[in-house]
């Protein structure tokens, strides 16, 4: 039996609501299925399995809140048969919403007994359970910052206190800590703003504390390659036209198969370059934040299947259902700012990753060429890279590289 | 005035008996050897062998000896080297000593002080270093004291001796040579616990040679923000449960610290007595580092691996808190 469990879907989450199951117990899946939507302060993402079986039994219901690594489902291998997993019966009857969370089997249990993380009832301490009826508030608002999650006193007496500050309010201001109604399509858009918010910086924080970031910059002339992508188009009905980001996307990743320090995590054992170059698309979402999901293996696609990718993820990122792959496989990320009019961008790398490329705005500018003055279509290309992973001059022939691909656009 | 452990309890017994012409000390190696841990040294010139006595290695007859001894007008101090060599008296202890009072019907008592070593630490393995403090602790009729400081060396057995009814006294190994300053050494209670730190976020419960790493773990703890509050029991039979549960009332939380092992302990009692007297002011679990459940280790590392240490203290404290 196999435990699927609640995926990492980048450096910053740590948990994830269920939203929508999309299997049942005894569907076959394959490898690669997407089985469960699962919300995290990003996106609503769809969850792949990656294992080959039927599923047994799914052990978080739609609405739970559970930590990154709680199994969610039970799947079965061929040839493996269900087996009841103990069950506390009384659990069943009295909390429906909980009967199916895994209840610990007896061998599993050491002498001291350590609690799933779902699967009990929520714990109270008692003097935090004595002060909430005291004070009159609402234990199942609240959540738990003590010992394996536990309510504690100081959860009960600071929800108290924000009650007691809030009650003078007007009506309309919403009481966190007290909402029985269901919430608003507003207030949860503003809630999911403020936790991304969040979620951006922590790992942005992160990224700058621990990386040592190194910046460099390069022009380059797009005249040959906007040339050859007009002529490309030409050919194409509207909704199949490239966009020179795409030429852009091909040519990192090109490149970074070349120079595989650009490519890969830094971990705590050191660096390790990716076997395949996924490129991180940095997206900014409508309502503010911004998400950075994959395109996998750019370096083997052509470019009309690129640009189709490309349109999907950015729709599918902006409505909100991105694929838990797509979150964790980022290799290298561009940012393309040149849309919105700065001449260059130099990005903050999004850890494990430990590079990123920034992409400023193509405009005509004059140029030098061959002893000449020309006016010629230019754009900034930069890199930030992880000192740590890579050298300068390795990063100056890794930007050069991107530079000598998209003036041979033949070549991508 | 600089004091030391040794110095206290060598002191308590000279001037007890300096005071009181029916105090004795018997036991192996007090007298001429000047004790098995240098307690005695000195007091066999001063007193002569009718007061100070050499017994043979034989503690069921020499306890009993002490016992008759008290019977009959004495107030005599019994020194037995371990706490482990005291098992081979517990017949005249158990089954004499503590009830003689009741099954007089108050016609007899025993005004006996016995004191033993107790504890690990000093390398000398598993038949001279164990805590079994609790064993005694479980015996109606006898008094079971702890003393963990210098001040309390001296004035719990001072007291002691004036105690009509049996009373044993555990003096940890690792003690002895403690020092402190005092400006005198005079008779302390033998009825309270001692609230030898105060603190509002945990509540730290320990005895005898535990002590000083508890205070050690509670420094610690308090450089990282977290302010311990530290009861010594000092008096393990009567527990002084009163001065336990107001602190816990305060802190909310409960860490026991006990180089006895876990199961069957003193901890597990008084982890129960905070549960029946404090249970809706808890905050989170109760919980205890005791001695790891081998039989003492010979060899430095282990045995030290397998004692209470600060750190282990500073981590069951810690866990009682969330991450946050």
């Amino acid at each position: 039996m196999i435990e699927f469990n609640m995926p990492a879907l980048g450096a910053d989450m740590d948990e994830g609501t269920l939203n929508e199951w999309l299997v049942k117990p005894g569907d076959t899946v394959t490898r690669g299925q997407i089985v469960a939507v699962v919300e995290t302060t990003k996106a609503a993402v769809e969850i792949e399995c990656w294992h080959d079986g039927v599923v047994g039994e799914l052990l978080v219901p739609i609405g739970q809140t559970v930590a990154v690594g709680a199994p969610l489902a039970t799947i079965l291998e061929a040839g493996e048969k269900a087996e009841p997993r103990a069950s506390a019966p009384a659990a069943a009857t009295e909390a429906p919403q909980q009967d199916a969370a895994p209840a610990q089997a007896p061998q599993a249990i050491p002498v001291a007994v350590t609690p799933s993380p779902v699967g009990h009832r929520q714990w109270v301490s008692p003097v935090a359970r004595r002060t909430a009826a005291s004070l009159g508030v609402d234990l199942k608002t609240l959540r738990g910052t003590g010992p394996q999650g536990a309510i504690t006193l100081q959860d009960v007496e600071h929800a108290a206190a924000t009650a007691h500050h809030e009650a003078p309010m007007p009506a309309p201001a919403p009481k966190p800590a007290a909402s029985a109604e269901p919430k608003s399509a507003a207030e949860k858009a503003r809630e999911r703003g403020a936790a991304m918010r969040a979620s951006i910086a922590a790992a942005m924080s992160r990224s700058k504390r621990e990386i040592p970031h190194y910046y460099l910059a390069d022009e380059i002339i797009l005249d040959t390659a906007l040339g050859w992508l007009t002529e490309q188009n030409a050919g194409l009905p509207i909704t199949e036209r490239m966009l020179p980001a795409v030429l852009q996307l091909k040519a990192v990743a090109l490149a970074a198969q070349r120079y595989t320090e650009f490519s890969g995590f830094w971990n705590d054992d050191g660096y390790k370059a990716a076997p395949a170059v996924h490129v991180g698309v940095a997206i900014s979402l409508r309502g503010g934040g911004l998400v950075a999901p994959a395109i996998h293996d750019v370096a083997e696609k052509k470019l009309d299947e690129l640009m189709r990718d490309l349109t999907d993820l950015v729709a599918r990122a902006r409505a909100g259902s991105l694929r838990s792959s797509e979150m964790s496989d980022p290799t290298i990320t561009v940012t393309n700012l040149g849309d919105k009019g700065v001449d260059a961008v130099f990005g903050v790398i999004y850890p494990p990753q430990v590079a990123i490329v920034g992409f400023g705005k193509p405009a005509q500018r004059v140029v030098v060429v061959d002893g000449g003055i020309r006016v010629a279509t230019t754009v900034q290309s930069s890199l930030a890279a992880d000192h740590r992973a890579s050298d300068g001059a390795r990063g100056a022939l890794f930007l050069a590289e991107i530079n000598r691909l998209l003036q041979q656009p033949d070549e991508l | 005035m600089k004091a030391n452990y040794r110095g206290a309890v060598h002191d308590a017994i000279a001037e007890a008996m300096r005071a009181d012409e029916r105090v004795v000390l018997l036991g192996e190696d007090v007298g001429r050897y000047g004790g098995t841990y240098a307690v005695s040294k000195g007091l066999l010139e001063e007193f002569g062998p009718d007061r100070i006595r050499d017994t043979p290695i034989s503690e069921l007859g020499f306890v009993g000896i002490g016992i008759g001894a008290a019977l009959n007008g004495l107030r005599p101090i019994v020194e037995i080297m371990t706490v482990n060599f005291s098992l081979l008296a517990l017949d005249q202890i158990v089954n004499t000593a503590a009830p003689l009072r009741h099954m007089s019907n108050g016609q007899f008592s025993v005004p006996l002080v016995i004191r033993m070593a107790t504890g690990a630490g000093r390398q000398l393995a598993a038949q001279h270093s164990h805590s079994l403090e609790n064993w005694y602790a479980h015996i109606p009729g006898i008094t079971v004291l702890a003393p963990a400081t210098v001040a309390d060396a001296y004035g719990m057995l001072r007291t002691a001796l004036s105690n009509p009814d049996p009373v044993i006294i555990f003096e940890h190994v690792g003690l002895y040579n403690t020092s402190t300053d005092l400006d005198a050494l005079e008779p302390t209670d033998i009825a309270r616990a001692a609230v030898r730190r105060n603190g509002t976020d945990a509540t730290l419960i320990t005895y005898g040679g535990s002590l000083p790493k508890v205070l050690d773990a509670a420094e610690q703890l308090a450089q990282t923000g977290i302010d311990c509050e530290v009861i010594d029991l000092r008096v393990l039979r009567p527990l002084d449960d009163a001065t336990i549960l107001e602190s816990v009332r305060k802190t909310h939380r409960a860490v026991i610290v006990d180089e006895g092992w876990r199961t069957g302990s003193l901890a597990a009692e008084v982890s129960a007595r905070i549960v029946e007297g404090a249970f809706y002011d808890l905050d989170a679990p109760i919980a205890r580092v005791c001695t790891v459940e081998v039989p003492i280790p010979y060899a430095k590392h282990l045995e030290q691996a397998a004692l209470p240490q600060p750190d282990t203290i500073v981590a069951a404290v810690r866990g009682l808190f969330g991450d946050n």
